[in-house]
């Protein structure tokens, strides 16, 4: 029995703030900022938005994709964020039941900084091979926090990608998973803190890289394949370097991760990055087509997947909102517009 | 509305979650908000729960200005009665759009957004909005 | 007319309840407006003590109150407001009922006393109404008032109570070409009728260009677009005709009072730029009182909103549907005009204590048809009026007509 994606659907509110309206506030260089981050713009969520209001707007766009998936057939419910609304009180069933896929059904929220919706992906699959349910929906989605000031205000952005996983009618068959976890410190936020902190440069080499590289290539070797097997990569996407370099530890070359790179112009979107890099790229890719996706959460650890793409992608990614058309659909902000938004004034 | 206990956002929440109506099997009527019993057809009616497509029309818009606490923060924002395409109207904000946008006749689909928080403990109330209509996705792909 | 003719139910037996002809004997209102240093009770008192000296009567003569009150419960923590009002009037141990329809609680109080009287129960009736609304601030008060729109489809989303007469504005103007500055003349002449009104929430008037640059409220409703949150108290005591002559020299004839109800929920209307209720309540009330609409002299309608007054005029019946905004935009709802409306600055300038304004129009029909009023304010020889009273969005309204002789 082969498990994979039966639908997916992703999310992205409407409002950009550049770079350079940031900088503009702190004193700082926008052009040393772009060019170190590798992002121009990031997505802000409207006042009356967040993590389930996104998560619901992704899954509706996965419903669609997922045509012959009734509502109620759907099994388990996660939603991975590190932004859940409440600290107690499931974002995962407010989403269940905006979608009708009360009362059959399991769900919970997860977290696991960036990575907790892959994990949500994995648990499905176990679950829809154990036999234990017919489909699985797994939801990163995020309105991420960043202090004024911090360097983290300049990616810490919102969106959301939802994956409906199955063992019928996939647009994508998921060949294999394999999962790297420590304990590393490298980015955290304590319970009733507003904003996270973090490890500065520490986020880097022991952290993001270690185990998005080690991820990866462990994937590769229990699988039997190398990196010219694969046509497109993606990476979690603090910002627009990091995946890049993680590339080019690995063997990829540019070409096969541009087309999931999408943090230049919305940002990083936490528990929504890697999965709507993974969007992206089922948005255009052909049928046979194989993909790497290797997601990773701060605390640490990754979770790495090998997908082929399926005939059935053709007629059913044109059924809901590209990410690209997300990624255009946008309307510019000021600072002070951005301040009230993420109420960064508190009254 | 200042303290609405929870029961109070409970009992309504799945039809504002998912904008469902109701529908008499009998006529074919449906109605928002959802009713109990068919004005035409009275005991002969037949009324089942519908969720309508959330497609709709800007039959007529404020921008309020003034609003209780609740909503405060949400200042100006536009309120509109949209006009289902099944039939009922609503009563809805309209998102992802500027005030000097919106017209009467003006295309808009259903969305799913926070509709107020009590304060900052107490209970968020999600439910549907409406933004305007865009198929320029249809071509993009 | 068009008028409902179809959907009306109302027969000639509506006529059977009617045993007597009813007169208003006395009537009394305190001044309106932001009233510190009274209270509820206080408001109560002073306008019954006023109607009661008027009509020369003793308080024993009194067999029965009704109260108009919206919400005491959010203005001021006071429920139970009949027997209140009446321990305070020193009535007990009469039957005192409150009575409560959002903004239209005093017009039914009205439409309550007088089918007491009328139906033979009881011959000396008092109908007062009420309200506190300043002891709690705006967004309070705010808050009481969308309690007279549904709560679960409409204030839960976002509207609010001038949210939802903009709505309407706004349909009106898309359907019938209603400018901004037509309603801005509605408020207008308002302050100027309620500038020689002494007992007015607002005296002073104002012009043009200031009510169409005031800040918005909810657009196209902007703040002279609304009636203000006001204190104030009205009584009226009502007899019937064959012995009203022992008390007043002037009593004033009830022709009839009628009450109709319409959906709570402006999405549910049928056309939101008409109160289906006010054309109800209108069409009956002609019908039972055999007057036309041409014999009256002047009208006294709800403009909680200014959007309201055009769509009352039109509602009914003093103008075509569509038509009702030429009638306020060429002047003639000002005394001296062809349509006299709201001589007292209707609820936007002589102020709106919801639970009271219903009985307060009464009191200015009753004042004008006695010739009581102040010189600039008198319609001349007026002999027959109507008070147009609305509760929420126009789920209830009363219409009342009265007449010298
Ligand atoms: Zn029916």
């Amino acid at each position: 029995m082969s498990v994979g994606i039966v639908g997916y659907g992703a999310y992205i509110p409407k409002y950009r703030i550049r770079v350079e309206d940031i900088a503009r506030v702190w004193g700082h260089d926008a052009g040393s900022i772009k060019s170190g981050l590798g992002v121009l713009e990031k997505s802000v969520p409207s006042l009356d938005e967040d993590t389930a209001t996104l998560a619901v707007e992704a899954a509706r766009n996965a419903l669609k994709r997922a045509k012959d998936v009734k509502p109620s057939e759907i099994g388990a419910v996660y939603v991975g964020s590190e932004s859940h609304p409440y600290a107690v009180k499931p974002t995962a069933a407010t989403v269940a039941e905006a979608l009708g896929i009360v009362p059959d059904t399991t769900a919970a929220d997860l977290e696991f900084a960036c990575k907790a919706a892959t994990a949500g992906i994995q648990a499905c699959m176990g679950l829809v091979k154990g036999g234990y349910i017919k489909y699985g929906m797994s939801i990163g989605a995020d309105t991420a926090q960043s202090a004024p000031g911090d360097a983290l205000e300049y990616t810490a952005s919102a969106g959301a990608a939802a994956y409906i996983i199955g063992s019928e009618n996939l647009v994508a068959e998921i060949e294999g998973t394999f999962s790297y976890t420590q304990d590393v410190p490298d980015f955290w936020r304590r319970e009733g803190a507003p904003y996270p902190r973090h490890g500065g440069r520490f986020t880097g080499e022991p952290a993001y890289f270690e185990h998005v590289v080690k991820a990866s290539k462990g994937l590769m070797e229990r699988l039997g394949t190398n990196v010219s097997d694969y046509n497109y990569v993606v990476f979690h996407m603090p910002n627009g370097k990091f995946p890049l370099r993680a590339a080019k530890i690995l063997g990829f070359t540019i070409e096969q991760v541009r087309i999931g790179l999408v943090v230049e112009k919305i940002g990083n979107t936490y528990s929504g990055s890697s999965l709507l890099g993974l969007a992206a790229v089922l948005d255009v890719a052909k049928s046979g087509e194989r993909i790497l996706l290797t997601s990773y959460g701060s605390g640490a650890g990754s979770d790495s997947f090998s997908i082929i793409v399926r005939d059935l992608i053709e007629e059913r990614r044109n059924l809901a909102p590209s990410v690209k058309y997300y990624v255009e659909r946008k309307e510019y902000i000021d600072y002070a517009l951005y301040a009230r938004s993420k109420c960064l004034y508190r009254g | 509305m200042s303290h609405i206990a929870p029961p109070a956002h409970w009992r309504r929440a799945k039809e504002r979650y998912r904008l469902l109506g109701s529908k008499c099997e009998n006529c074919g009527s449906t109605f928002f908000p959802p009713t109990k019993v068919c004005p035409k057809c009275r005991r002969k009616g037949r009324i089942v729960q519908t969720e309508f497509s959330g497609k709709g029309k800007i039959y007529s818009y404020t921008i309020i200005h003034s609003a209780p606490k609740m909503f405060e923060k949400y200042t100006p924002y536009i309120l509109a009665l949209v006009e289902l395409e099944e039939g009922p109207k609503v009563m809805s904000q309209i998102v992802d759009c500027k005030p000097e946008e919106v017209k009467i006749g003006m295309a808009v689909e259903v969305c799913f957004r926070k509709l107020f928080e009590q304060d900052g403990e107490g209970i968020i109330s999600y439910g549907f909005k409406f933004r305007p209509a865009d198929n320029s996705w249809k071509s993009l792909q | 007319m068009h008028c409902m003719r179809e959907a009306s139910v109302y027969t000639e037996v509506d006529m059977m309840y009617k045993k007597r002809d009813v007169a208003i004997i006395s009537a009394a209102a305190t001044k309106c407006g932001e009233q510190w240093d009274k209270g509820l009770k206080d408001l109560a008192w002073e306008a019954g003590v006023k109607a009661v000296e008027e009509a020369g009567i003793s308080g024993k003569d009194i067999e029965y109150l009704v109260v108009g009150n919206m919400s005491g419960g959010m203005f001021v923590g006071q429920e139970h407001i009949g027997a209140l009002v009446a321990d305070f009037l020193g009535l007990n141990p009469i039957p005192s009922l409150r009575v409560e329809g959002a903004c239209a609680s005093g017009g039914i109080a009205f439409f309550q006393g007088y089918m007491a009287v009328a139906s033979g129960l009881y011959d000396i009736v008092a109908v007062g109404g009420v309200e506190k609304m300043t002891d709690v601030e705006q967004e309070h008060a705010t808050t009481a008032l969308s309690g007279a729109m549904d709560f679960e489809w409409e204030a839960y989303f976002g509207a609010t109570f001038p949210g939802i007469y903009a709505l309407m504005a706004r349909r009106y103007m898309y359907e019938y070409g209603l400018k901004k500055e037509t309603l801005a003349k509605v408020a207008v002449k308002n302050h100027y009728h309620g500038s020689m009104n002494s007992l007015a929430h607002f005296m002073n008037r104002i012009s043009l260009e200031e009510a169409l640059s005031a800040p918005m409220v909810a657009e196209p409703l902007g703040k002279y677009d609304c009636c203000p949150i006001s204190d104030g108290a009205a009584l009226v005591i009502l007899a019937p005709l064959e012995i009203a002559r022992k008390y007043t020299d002037t009593p004033i004839i009830v022709k009839s009072s009628v009450m109709a109800s319409d959906t709570l929920s402006l999405l549910k209307r049928r056309d939101i730029c008409t109160l289906d209720a006010t054309v109800n309540a209108a069409e009956k009330a002609f019908r039972l009182a055999h007057i036309e609409r041409s014999q009256v002299n002047l009208i006294e309608v709800h403009d909680c909103f200014t959007i309201a007054e055009v769509l009352a005029i039109e509602d009914l019946g003093f103008a075509k549907k569509g038509e009702g905004w030429k009638v306020c935009d060429e002047g003639q709802t000002y005394v001296g005009g062809n349509l006299p409306v709201n001589t007292d600055g209707g609820l936007k300038a002589s102020g709106h204590p919801v639970g009271a304004t219903g009985v307060k129009q009464i009191v200015e029909i009753v004042k004008q048809l006695r010739g009581e009023v102040e010189r600039g304010r008198q319609v001349n020889n007026a002999e027959i009026g109507l008070a147009h009273n609305v509760g929420g969005s126009g789920a209830t309204a009363v219409v009342t007509i009265l007449a010298r002789r």
